[in-house]
């Protein structure tokens, strides 16, 4: 078995936010996070898929088909967007690096021809990432 | 189930050295590492903990608590140490980087799985640089797979 990453990156802003909790709730929970004009980050998406190596062209699969699965299915959905407001995915949940890693899985795993999606790894800045394979 | 890691820096001595070898065999086995005046690394610790994800919240744990563990129970204890000289537990423990990776397991876990026990939280895999060029991880749910396996 064989494991092929793919990295893509977006900018975005997000905000957290639990409508249930008090004002003061939210701000203890959320501290600078509960800005609610938002802030952004520069994020990186790795996609890694697991499969073996097709012996006529030593490739698990089409680099390429992957790179334009996670540039039609991620990025214009979240590039220089705010995540809160415009992405209807995250109207009634908190775009956390985990939620956001969990959303990315079930948008790029159903439309992959080849391979099987591994792990999806999401980095909010280069010391803060999360990874999600699917259970 | 979601891994959340975090990543910490900090820089420390050491030697490698083991007093129950001769000084020509500490010398063969550690090579430039057992020079007695010691050297120091800056060292890149990455912590990672796996749990559900809280419905309310989206987070599996609460990162300011996650930085105070960390700092609490390792940065300020080993930051700017001696790690043979300063800290008890590499007073008869050789602070390989190998050692020094399970023992920062060993002082992580309790207090962030009594933490986040709430969410089932687990400190999932510990990864420990050294250098650009070298690194440990411990991945306890790895040897758990081996040993079902064996």
């Amino acid at each position: 078995m064989i494991y092929v990453t793919r990295r893509a990156e977006f900018s975005a802003s997000h905000f957290y936010h639990n409508s249930s909790f008090s004002p003061e709730e939210n701000r203890r929970v959320f501290g600078k996070c509960n800005n609610p004009l938002g802030h952004g980050h520069n994020y990186v998406v790795e996609a890694t898929v697991s499969g073996t190596i097709n012996p006529t062209t030593g490739m698990v699969m089409d680099l390429k088909e992957l790179k334009v699965l996670l540039d039609q299915e991620v990025v214009q959905l979240m590039d220089h967007k705010f995540l809160n407001k415009e992405v209807p995915v995250f109207a009634d949940k908190n775009p956390t690096t985990e939620v956001i890693a969990v959303v990315i899985w079930n948008l790029v795993a159903p439309k992959l021809a080849h391979g099987e999606l591994h792990r999806i790894r999401v980095y909010e800045n280069p010391d803060l990432f999360a990874d999600y394979y699917g259970d | 189930m979601v891994y959340l890691t975090r990543r910490y820096r900090f820089s420390a001595g050491h030697r490698l050295h083991n007093e129950a070898l001769s000084p020509e065999v500490n010398r063969r086995v550690y090579g430039k590492c057992n020079n007695p005046n010691g050297h120091g690394h800056n060292y890149l610790l990455e912590v990672t903990v796996s749990g559900s994800i809280d419905p309310a919240t989206g987070m599996i744990f609460d990162l300011v608590a996650l930085d105070g563990i960390v700092a609490e129970r390792v940065l300020d204890k080993f930051d700017h140490k001696n790690l043979n000289l300063d800290m008890e537990n590499f007073r008869t423990l050789v602070p390989t980087t190998e050692n020094l990776c399970l023992e920062i397991y060993r002082l992580l876990r309790g207090p962030l799985e009594d933490a986040g026990a709430e969410r089932g939280l687990q400190l999932s895999r510990l990864r420990l640089e050294e250098t650009s060029l070298n690194s440990f991880e411990y991945v306890p749910e790895l040897e758990d797979r081996k040993k079902r396996n064996a």
